[in-house]
């Protein structure tokens, strides 16, 4: 009898440990929608393609920072032809995006850890300064 | 015998396939990663649940851990409590050098003979790939959890900053995935280079084998190489946990090849070898204390017997024998105390 209460609890425990998502979804009321990302109202296109952006633009920043730290390379062009200045905080965060509504949002939001990035490019004027 | 593993790895790269098909089924796309998803969980839990159930409707009336020291006895003979446990703290407490350090495994010997001797040599590789590959996975399941749950909690992400602590390539390297990979490596390719394993090692094996090295496979080319919108795959998890299923576009045939194979070797638990994640917890010659001196274990199964003593056949037999001359055992009170 004692081993039967044993087991049960065991089972019990394992059963809540791996439905945890779904009873804490239920519990905090969490619905299956996509992140609330604040969209720049007077660009209409992104360095890249969007659907590339959502996916790698960690590469593409990569790729900037070995561009304009290790090769000189200030100019970026971009697949359909214009050219960029090659700075997350000029362009990116100086141009389009905040950095509080739309890189936290989507990074909190997934649970990506920050990057790297934030370590030079986190100045408080410059977050002061990006696009509202 | 290695068309064994190929035959596995065929089944294996089933799933695979059929998610990339999947993903070119824009109508299908969702619904069947829904239902596949749902019936591969309720497969793994239904499962479990009747595979314990069952283990736990087996009487286990013996007292038949094993043991590997000395058992309490006297109180000048020091007990070995971890090694041959004699309460129920002390099994648990095996229990759990068990399944976090896999102590028993620990102590794997190999065999071999030499000059017509046979000579037991220590073997820890086994132990070391285990261990490697066991909690790697646990790291690594531990770090699915933020695309499960929103507001990811404090510890996932912090066990996600540790595991990238080298900062190697963005996103960052896992340290996990690394000892997986090589923990996999070695538990597969043990089976393929030793002759005795290989012939003793079963199709299901394999199988177990292949379906995880897919998941690590799908998994890491998808971080590492084509990349896929991570918030797109959380929202379709997310859409999963609250039971409303959503689907972005965006999500490629290597991400419907990751979520097939995973909920194959999901579906694939309870019906393998992999079920001894629960199993190790039911195993009697593990999960008992060995008190074989100090508690009396019966069998419930003795069937009554008659028994009819010495003792018993000399008292129905008394006089007769006395008159015959025959010694008896068991001396006359009175003529013991005449003489």
């Amino acid at each position: 009898m004692r081993e039967r209460v044993l087991i049960g609890t065991g089972l019990a425990l394992f059963l809540a440990l791996f439905t945890y998502p779904v009873w804490w979804a239920a519990a905090s009321g969490t619905r299956a929608a996509a992140p609330q990302l604040q969209l720049p109202q007077h660009a209409s296109a992104c360095v890249a393609p969007a659907s590339f952006m959502r996916a790698s633009h960690m590469q593409l920043l990569s790729s900037w920072r070995n561009d304009a730290v290790r090769r000189g390379v200030h100019k970026f062009r971009s697949p359909d032809g214009r050219v960029y200045d090659v700075s997350l905080s000029g362009t990116c965060l100086g141009q389009c995006h905040s950095k509080a509504e739309f890189c936290d949002r989507c990074h909190a939001y997934s649970g990506v850890s920050t990057p790297s990035c934030w370590q030079c490019h986190n100045d408080p004027q410059l977050a002061a300064r990006s696009i509202q | 015998m290695r068309n064994k593993a190929v035959f596995a790895l065929i089944v294996a790269v089933i799933p695979a396939c059929a998610g990339a098909a999947l993903s070119n089924l824009p109508s299908l796309r969702l619904p069947l990663a829904a239902t596949v998803s749902y019936a591969a969980c309720a497969f793994f839990l239904a499962g479990i649940c009747l595979r314990v159930l069952r283990w736990a409707s087996i009487p286990v009336p013996f007292c038949i851990p094993t043991t590997c020291g000395q058992q309490k006895s006297l109180v000048w003979i020091r007990p070995d409590s971890l090694d041959n446990p004699s309460s129920g703290l002390g099994a648990a407490m095996r229990m759990g050098g068990e399944t976090l350090f896999f102590r028993s495994l620990f102590r794997n010997t190999r065999c071999q003979v030499a000059n017509t001797r046979a000579i037991f040599t220590e073997s820890r590789w086994l132990w070391m790939g285990a261990i490697a590959f066991h909690w790697a996975l646990l790291v690594i399941v531990l770090r699915h959890l933020r695309l499960f749950v929103q507001q990811v909690p404090a510890s996932v992400l912090l066990l996600e900053k540790i595991d990238t602590l080298f900062q190697v390539g963005i996103p960052g390297v896992c340290i996990s995935d690394l000892v997986l990979l090589a923990g996999l490596s070695f538990l597969l390719g043990r089976r393929f280079a030793d002759p005795v394993l290989r012939y003793i090692s079963l199709f299901s094996d394999y199988l177990a084998l292949w379906l995880l090295a897919g998941v690590a496979a799908t998994g890491l080319l998808m971080r590492h190489w084509s990349r896929v919108d991570v918030a797109g795959v959380k929202q379709f998890s997310l859409g999963l946990a609250t039971f409303s299923p959503v689907l972005p576009h965006n999500l490629g045939s290597l991400f419907f090849a990751h979520l097939l194979l995973v909920c194959a070797l999901v579906a694939y638990i309870p019906s393998s070898k992999l079920m001894h994640m629960a199993g190790v917890w039911l195993s009697p010659t593990r999960n008992l204390a060995n008190n074989s001196r100090a508690v009396r274990h019966v069998n419930p199964w003795n069937q009554p017997v008659v028994t009819h003593t010495y003792a018993e056949w000399e008292a129905e037999y008394r006089d007769k024998l006395k008159e015959a001359g025959i010694p008896l055992e068991e001396t006359d009170v009175e003529a013991t105390y005449s003489n």
